[in-house]
């Protein structure tokens, strides 16, 4: 048998069927749905009289749009709109007999955080769903990215989707990383390495010491940015750590099932002379602790550097960088570690899991913060309530920050937690597009130890002084 | 879905590089429950100040690109989001084809799904429709899909790759739901085998 990469070995194992061009029936076994984009899939179904295929692989959660402050079980306590389309996702998965996790069940979560929570996320899967961000479940060896609505129809319909392969791109980070950075720090560089286009027709594999070393936690940080780098999916092998983080989980095998399960899983890893369309090597020792300082993620500094000057690009980059700086309201040449801002937000399917609240709990421990407003959107009910056991609540809320209830919050700012006009925000989240966060906003990403120093100094600082 | 044949139109120039899915309908327009009427608010933020008024400077408010049909625009457009919402409020300004160097994948495949031919070119083949496109109403692009080309006002012709399916679907109308449900009997015994293969998932 010819070398593979992993991602060939998860491709070929639910390839339904084939055609003469190489277009393919991709089998999908897991479907995650929220609210905001799959509304009008559904209606396309009941407009066909179509059903839902394979119901017990399909799991739905409202996130994107829910508020996190109390009472938001009451539909009154929501905009009109959001309501709405939370009320058609509880009819839809009613009505279609699917998985379903209300806002009112402590499970309830951003949906690239409670899949794994729940173990339906497994390694080897496929996994789906209408958010770019679903590249976060390759973190456990599932070959896992976002699609559009007329792919959710699809997939509710067939349980498959259209599909050509991708080639595979291989991310080598080498050795140890330094004290101070993590896995955003990892994801972040990357996309500075390659651009956002860079990773465009690829699926990439994470793999090296470094990323080895990564928790579990760490790992979905990593592959959730995936796509900011333009690839398909990004995928991590499975090993040990991914094993013992699915043991047990509600949705995991369990006895013999278990046994035959992790048979499979150790076979999940690109062989040693597979062959890859392109590689990319970083040295773990060469990543510093970064920050974004323009309005695309590729944007990306250590944080001792300086806004570049527009001239030091080349071609259209020239133009959108000139527009980002004016836009972010910064000079060229001011030093990055200068820049004031006004809001902290940590959370977000990138950076709100319980590793990621105690790396920032552990910087704010008896520290009062210097912002206007800073908030913890934990990333489920289970991460909260985990957060609150560990003493980590309180942390947050005698440094000055809103403990809030878990969704998508911020990081899109499709319910009512957004930037006014200018305010300047550290966020752990992961797109600083022009208005993402608000009309007007300025975001700069950055990792969850670097917003809680930001929040105590009030400017963009180098976590590497507090530790 | 409607049929992508050919098509003869004004070309607006977006010569940005990066335009992600949230510029091409922010976030606050993602609430609806339906797919149609999201043309008003195509580009919201570049299009209309605080107040809701028109900002002249932007190239769909210019009375010479009001009825454009095709984009030309700077590598990597709509990249971002997965929110399909972006081609429906294109499709729904009038939209049909986008050209550039490069496409985020997932916005890419969207467009299939709605009619709308998004169109990869080199760069220095862009180049030249930019400046085709910046001449105003006067310049009308062509667009053959079944003949894969683009042709600038003054006759100059590029030919652009397609995939094969994809251009099937597309010039046909063909909706893939149904074209996959054909195969049921392919995915009902990948289904049997898997479940036997793969008892856990």
């Amino acid at each position: 048998m010819s070398p593979k990469t992993l991602y060939d070995k998860i491709w070929d194992a639910h390839v339904a069927h084939e055609a003469d061009d190489g277009t393919c029936l991709l089998y999908i076994d897991r479907h995650l749905v929220h609210e905001v984009t799959s509304p009008q899939a559904f209606e396309g179904l009941r407009m066909a009289g179509r059903s839902v295929r394979a119901p017990d692989k399909t799991i739905a959660v409202p996130d994107h749009n829910v508020p996190t402050t109390p009472g938001r079980e009451d539909p009154k306590n929501m905009t009109e709109d959001s309501a709405i389309q939370v009320a058609a996702l509880d009819k839809n998965a009613k009505d279609f007999g699917i998985h379903y996790y209300p806002v009112s069940d402590v499970r309830q979560g951003i949906v690239h955080i409670v899949g794994p929570e729940q173990g339906w996320t497994l390694p080897g899967m496929t996994v789906v769903c209408g958010d770019s961000h679903t590249a976060t479940h390759g973190a456990f060896g599932a070959l896992a990215h976002g699609i559009g609505t007329s792919e959710v129809e699809h997939v509710l319909a067939t349980q498959t989707l259209i599909q050509k392969k991708s080639k595979n791109m291989k991310v080598e980070i080498t050795g140890k990383l330094r004290p101070g950075v993590t896995a955003k720090d990892i994801t972040l560089s990357v996309i500075g390495e390659t651009g956002t286009a860079g990773g465009t027709g690829y699926v990439i594999e994470y793999c090296g010491e470094a990323i080895r070393d990564l928790s579990m936690e760490g790992r979905m940080t990593v592959c959730n940015m995936a796509i900011e780098g333009g690839a398909r999916a990004g995928l991590i092998a499975p090993d040990d750590k991914t094993f013992e983080y699915v043991k047990g989980r509600p949705h995991a095998p369990k006895g013999a099932q278990w046994e035959a399960a992790l048979a499979w899983w150790k076979t999940l890893f690109s062989d040693d002379d597979a062959h890859w369309d392109k590689v990319i090597t970083i040295k773990g020792e060469d990543i510093a602790p970064v920050v974004t300082w323009g309005t695309s993620p590729e944007d990306v500094l250590p944080i001792t550097a300086e806004v570049p000057a527009p001239d030091s690009f080349e071609g259209g980059k020239v133009g959108a960088a000139k527009r980002s700086i004016e836009y972010m309201g910064l000079t060229p040449g001011q030093k990055l570690s200068d820049i004031e801002i006004d809001t902290v937000f940590i959370g977000s399917c990138t950076n709100g899991r319980i590793e990621d609240l105690r790396a920032a709990a552990e910087i704010l421990k008896g520290k009062k913060i210097a912002v206007k407003r800073a908030m913890v959107v934990p990333g489920s009910g289970l991460v909260r309530a985990q957060a609150e056991e560990e003493g980590l609540a309180d942390i947050f809320k005698e440094a000055g920050f809103e403990w809030r209830l878990a969704g998508c919050s911020m990081c899109l700012a499709m319910n009512p937690d957004q930037l006014a006009p200018g305010e300047r925000c550290a966020a752990t989240s992961n797109r600083n597009f022009e208005g993402r966060q608000g009309r007007g906003g300025r975001t700069h990403l950055m990792s969850p130890a670097m917003a809680a120093a930001a929040a105590i100094t009030g400017k963009l600082t180098d976590v590497r002084e507090m530790m | 879905m409607e049929k992508f044949e050919k098509l003869t139109g004004i070309a607006a120039p977006m010569p940005l590089v990066n335009i992600d899915t949230d510029m091409i309908i922010p976030k606050q327009f993602l609430k609806t429950i339906k797919r149609s009427g999201l043309g008003v608010n195509l580009f919201d933020e570049m299009r209309y100040d605080d107040a809701g008024n028109e900002i002249p400077d932007f190239v769909l408010n210019k009375p010479q690109y009001r009825d454009a049909e095709i984009l030309v625009a700077g590598d990597n457009f709509g990249c971002g989001s997965s929110r399909e919402h972006a081609p429906w409020a294109l499709k729904d300004f009038g939209i049909r084809s986008i050209i550039s160097t490069s496409f985020a994948d997932i916005f890419y495949n969207n467009c299939f799904k709605n009619g709308i031919l998004p169109i990869v070119l080199p760069q220095e083949a862009v180049d030249v429709l930019m400046k085709d496109a910046e001449k105003g109403s006067n310049a009308r692009m062509t667009v053959d899909l079944e003949n894969q080309t683009v042709t600038s006002s003054d006759g100059e012709s590029f030919s652009f790759e397609l995939d094969s399916f994809k251009k099937h679907c597309l010039i046909n109308g063909l909706d893939d739901i149904g074209l996959t449900m054909e195969k049921a009997a392919s995915i009902d015994s990948f289904e049997a085998q898997a479940s036997q293969a793969r008892p856990w998932v």
